[in-house]
Order: C-alpha cells, then sequence, then structure tokens
C-alpha cells in the first residue's frame, strides 16, 4: 500500500515537471541557443544568410557604436546603482525611526514602484524639457537653462534621475524589512557604551543588514544593465547615440536595422557581462559578509 | 535608528524632513495632472504656464485621449493579460514548485531541473527577443496568448524560487499523513498544501502583476505591428498622434497610470509586503 503511494507520487510529480520543463526550454533554452546560432551568421532578419564565424564577434569589440553603448550601460548602471542604494538606505533609516504617520509616509514613498516606467519617463522628459530649463533660466543657473536631454553630456543624467527615482522605492522597502530584523538590545548596549549615532549605524547596524545591501545591490544593478523603456521615453538613445544603452541597440539595430547577425552576437556578449557581475557582486559581498 | 529606553519620543525632524521629501514623489504627478487638464492655449513657456492651475478643470482632454488611443480596448488587454498570467503563474508554478521542490532532496534530477530553471532568471530579454519574434510568428502566437505564455516562462525562475523557499518551512508529516490515508498527490497537493501557500501565492500574484501590467518590452516585440495594445504600449504607439498636444498626452498618460494606483491604494499593505518578501527571498 505505501510503495503504491510512493510510486504514485512520483508518477504525479514526473507528469507536472515534464510539460513544465518542455515549456521552460522552449520559449527560453531554445530562442537562447537559436539567438546563439545566429551569431555566426551575417542574417539580417529576412531573406538568405551565410556562416561567418567569429566574425561578429570580433566586430563587435571594434564597432565604435556597440563600444559606446556598454560605456554609457555600465556607467549608468554603477552611478544608479550607489545613487538608489544611498538614497534608499537614508529614506529607509528615516521611515523606520520613530516618526508620526509612519505608515502613510512609507505607502506615498513606495507609490513609484507601482507605476509603469515608460509613461514615468514620459511625465519625466517634459520636466527636462520644459520645467527645468524655465527654472534654470530664471535662476540663471547656465547648464540648466537649456534641456538636459537635448546635451551629448547630460542626458545620461535625466535617464539617471528617472531610473533612482522608480528604483529606490522598491529598495527603500527592503532595507526597512533590513532595518526591522536588528534586534532592538543591540542599540541598548550601544548606547550604554556611549557609542554615537553615526558610529552606532557603521559598527552596529550596517554589519547586520549587509545581506539586504547584497540583495538590493544585486537587484539594481541586473536592473538598470537591462535598461530600456526610460530610453525609449525620453531620448531613443541620442543626442548623437550618447544614451544608447546596449537593450535598446539590441533592439533598434536587430529587429529593424537587419543586424539580427550582428545583435545576436552582442546580445550573446551581453548576458555573459551580466552573469558574470552578477555572480562577482554576489562573491564580493559575500566576503565581506564573512569578514563582518 | 533612534532607540531610546523605555519610551521612545516622537522625532520630530525627521518627520517633518520626510514630510517635505514627499515633494519628489508628489511634485511629477501634480504636474501630470495640472497639464491633464488644461487647454492647449493654457501653455506659456514658463513655469507658472505649466504647472498654475487650469481655469476650468474639464475633462474634455480625457475624453479625447480615451478616443484616439482607443483606451477601453488597450485597458482590456492590459487586464485580460495580466489576470490570466497571474491566475496560471500561481496555479502552474506553484504546483511546479511543489513537485521539483519535494522530490529536490533525493533526486540529482530534480536538483538539476531546479538550477535549470532558476538560473534563467539572468537571460536578458533583450538576447531571447529576436528569436522569440520569428519562433512566436511562425508558431502563430504572435499575439495576446504568446505574450501570456512567455510571462509564465519568464517569471517561472523567480516564482520557483520564492515557492520552493516556502514549501521548505511546510512539514512532509503533513502530506505523509494525508498520503496514509490513501490520497492521491494531486489531491493532497490541492487540499493540503496549496491552501497552506497562501501567503505566497500573495507575493507572487502582486509581483507578477505589478511586471505584467507596467511590461512594455514583450508586447513591443510580440506583438508590434499589430493593432493590439496594451495600455503602456498605447502610449508608445500613439507619441506621434500626441504630436506636441502635451495637455491630451499627458491624460493619456493618467489614464494609464490610474488603474494601478487605485489598486495600490486599495491593496497597499499586500502589495508593500508582497515585494519586500520577494525581494528578500
Amino acid at each position: 500500500m505505501k510503495t503504491k503511494n510512493k510510486n504514485n507520487r512520483k508518477r504525479t510529480f514526473l507528469l507536472i515537471t515534464i510539460p513544465v520543463v518542455v515549456l521552460f526550454f522552449l520559449f527560453n533554452t531554445f530562442p537562447l541557443i537559436h539567438g546563439f546560432i545566429y551569431s555566426f551568421t551575417n542574417f539580417r532578419g529576412y531573406g538568405s544568410f551565410e556562416w561567418v564565424g567569429l566574425r561578429n564577434y570580433i566586430d563587435l569589440f571594434t564597432d565604435a557604436r556597440v563600444g559606446k553603448s556598454y560605456l554609457f550601460t555600465i556607467k549608468y548602471a554603477v552611478v544608479c546603482t550607489i545613487i538608489t542604494n544611498v538614497l534608499s538606505l537614508i529614506l529607509a533609516l528615516g521611515l523606520n525611526s520613530k516618526i508620526k504617520a509612519k505608515s502613510a509616509l512609507r505607502g506615498i514613498y513606495f507609490i513609484p514602484n507601482v507605476l509603469g516606467s515608460l509613461v514615468v519617463a514620459y511625465i519625466f522628459s517634459f520636466f527636462f524639457t520644459y520645467i527645468l530649463p524655465a527654472i534654470g533660466k530664471s535662476l540663471h543657473i547656465g547648464f540648466l537653462s537649456e534641456s538636459i536631454l537635448a546635451g551629448t553630456g547630460t542626458a545620461w543624467l535625466g535617464i539617471v534621475i528617472v531610473g533612482a527615482w522608480q528604483a529606490i522605492a522598491q529598495n527603500t522597502i527592503i532595507y526597512i524589512s533590513g532595518l526591522q530584523t536588528v534586534p532592538t538590545d543591540v542599540y541598548e548596549a550601544g548606547s550604554i557604551d556611549g557609542a554615537r549615532k553615526w558610529k552606532q549605524f557603521w559598527k552596529l547596524t550596517f554589519p547586520l543588514i549587509i545581506p539586504f545591501v547584497t540583495t538590493n545591490m544585486v537587484l539594481c544593478m541586473k536592473n538598470f544593465l537591462m535598461v530600456f523603456d526610460q530610453i525609449m521615453a525620453m531620448t531613443k538613445g541620442g543626442p548623437s547615440q550618447s544614451t544608447e544603452s546596449i537593450s535598446y541597440l539590441i533592439y533598434q539595430n536587430g529587429m529593424s536595422g537587419g543586424q539580427f547577425g550582428f545583435q545576436s552576437a552582442n546580445a550573446f556578449v551581453f548576458f555573459v557581462v551580466i552573469v558574470v557581475i552578477s555572480v562577482l557582486q554576489m562573491r564580493f559581498m559575500n566576503k565581506r559578509e564573512e569578514q563582518l | 535608528m533612534k532607540k531610546e529606553k523605555v519610551h521612545e519620543r516622537i522625532n520630530w525632524p525627521v518627520t517633518i524632513l520626510l514630510i517635505i521629501g514627499t515633494i519628489t514623489i508628489f511634485f511629477p504627478l501634480y504636474m501630470a495632472i495640472i497639464i491633464a487638464f488644461k487647454k492647449p492655449t493654457e501653455m506659456t513657456n514658463d513655469i507658472a504656464g505649466a504647472l498654475s492651475f487650469p481655469s476650468s478643470w474639464s475633462l474634455e482632454n480625457f475624453a479625447e485621449a480615451m478616443r484616439v488611443t482607443d483606451f477601453w480596448h488597450s485597458l482590456g488587454n492590459s487586464i485580460l493579460i495580466t489576470v490570466i498570467t497571474v491566475v496560471l503563474a500561481v496555479l502552474i508554478h506553484g504546483i511546479a514548485a511543489y513537485a521539483i521542490g519535494r522530490s529536490m532532496a533525493n533526486s540529482k534530477g530534480y536538483r538539476f531541473v531546479y538550477y535549470y530553471i532558476v538560473s534563467g532568471m539572468f537571460v536578458p530579454f533583450a538576447i531571447l527577443m529576436m528569436p522569440l519574434v520569428k519562433q512566436t510568428a511562425q508558431m502563430g502566437i504572435a499575439n495576446r496568448v504568446g505574450v501570456i505564455i512567455l510571462y509564465l516562462v519568464f517569471f517561472m525562475p523567480i516564482n520557483l524560487l520564492l515557492y520552493t523557499g516556502y514549501l521548505k518551512n511546510i512539514p512532509m508529516a503533513l502530506e505523509e499523513a494525508a498520503n496514509v490515508d490513501g490520497a492521491a498527490t494531486w489531491y493532497t497537493y490541492w487540499h493540503v498544501i496549496f491552501p497552506m501557500m497562501k501567503p505566497m501565492h500573495a507575493t507572487v500574484a502582486v509581483l507578477t502583476a505589478l511586471s505584467v501590467w507596467n511590461d512594455v518590452m514583450t508586447p513591443l516585440v510580440i506583438m508590434g505591428g499589430t493593432e493590439m495594445n496594451t495600455l503602456p504600449l498605447a502610449q508608445l504607439n500613439f507619441q506621434t498622434q500626441f504630436g506636441t498636444n502635451y495637455n491630451l498626452a499627458f491624460a493619456s498618460y493618467l489614464l494609464a497610470l490610474l488603474p494601478i494606483l487605485i489598486f495600490y491604494i486599495i491593496c497597499q499593505k499586500q502589495i508593500i509586503s508582497g515585494v519586500a518578501a520577494g525581494a528578500v527571498k
């Protein structure tokens, strides 16, 4: 009786797992392999194509536009990750202290997280194009009197602000749940020692919430590296390709620019970059966790 | 951070700073609302022109935006895709996690399946995009069905991770008891385990719903060029129609944001705790 049930259990599990794995393979692994194969061709997305060996990969490293998009994307992701995490942590400390209307304030600061990034980017785009220059002009701040989205040196900052504005919401919530895991008696011991607030934070609180810092850093970095919606809404990669993210370039040139093969190679390198950065980040953070 | 012994006093400076800080949240929304209600003639090239109250609060822009962007149709598509994806995700990902999670402990094969699917989290959509466009077209699912299937696959790694993590806390003894009674595994899952995973269902539903509702890229590449729009996709596709009529555009943006804002106001607690639980795991 028992063995019969056990076999029944095993069979049921297998019958559930197989279709799920097939589905996953069909729409994740299969297109991944498919893209990898295309990366060795000069396929334009239609018509006939030839095998070109590793030429796409070699060309990637000499292609100025691709290089520029990598520089922009990594610069954007790093700056945005740092800004988001610093501000989120400060905000979380505030929202976790003894304040009035705590849940209302938490609710308000979380709003950006639920809003669609494309629409948010459109709203900010208007702000950067019309409102901010008007403010800049009336205050006689030179670099603000023009739309920051129109300057090749400043457009990326606009995208950083939108990206951070939305990401801070989620990171703050994660930091708050981190701060809530810190036992109160840690502080009491600290206050008896006369430890000052700043020291108390770095010596007592911060080490205890390191796992949450890791989560936020990896999460942020991965999301920011894949930035797309904001670019689509605000700059379309411009001015003069200064804000062309890797995802946007792959979409733009791969889907309609006749570079299916070449951009497949780009996508594959991008995939490897994301995996390497995520793994390195987790390793580095885990090491710190052990040391502390 | 501030903890005084015995009774804590309210930290007013921090409270006030935080209240002032909400300007950064409300200002963009305020700007959007004001502009959406104005007429193009009321817009001037200074701050006051964009930020002062409209002369009359008319809903004309909204009606026009609804007509231009075929609002109800896009809204219907967004709701349809989101609801079906969420329901299927809870049903399929939950039971898949049960089968894989419960078998992992003493089966190398299942452990491999688990890591195989979970590692899919690192695959960016950008790399799958081009082959998937071809594939869905060939399979005849370059439509809402295809988009739903893709979401079920894309969110499988994270949901599997969340569900199996939660299942570890549900003792095996429970289902063993049910099994001894002769109940089939299938029955045990739906009658014992599924109800017990309720908190995780909420987390999975919230995370999946938010991502699906706001996603642009998947419907853009899969359904692009067809008449099918989701709410965010409609904003993108009607940019040219809006032209320089920002009042019309902002009315449309607000309409696109409204459903999720209402949803957020109603289920604020569940959404915040869902997002927190999902990320921390």
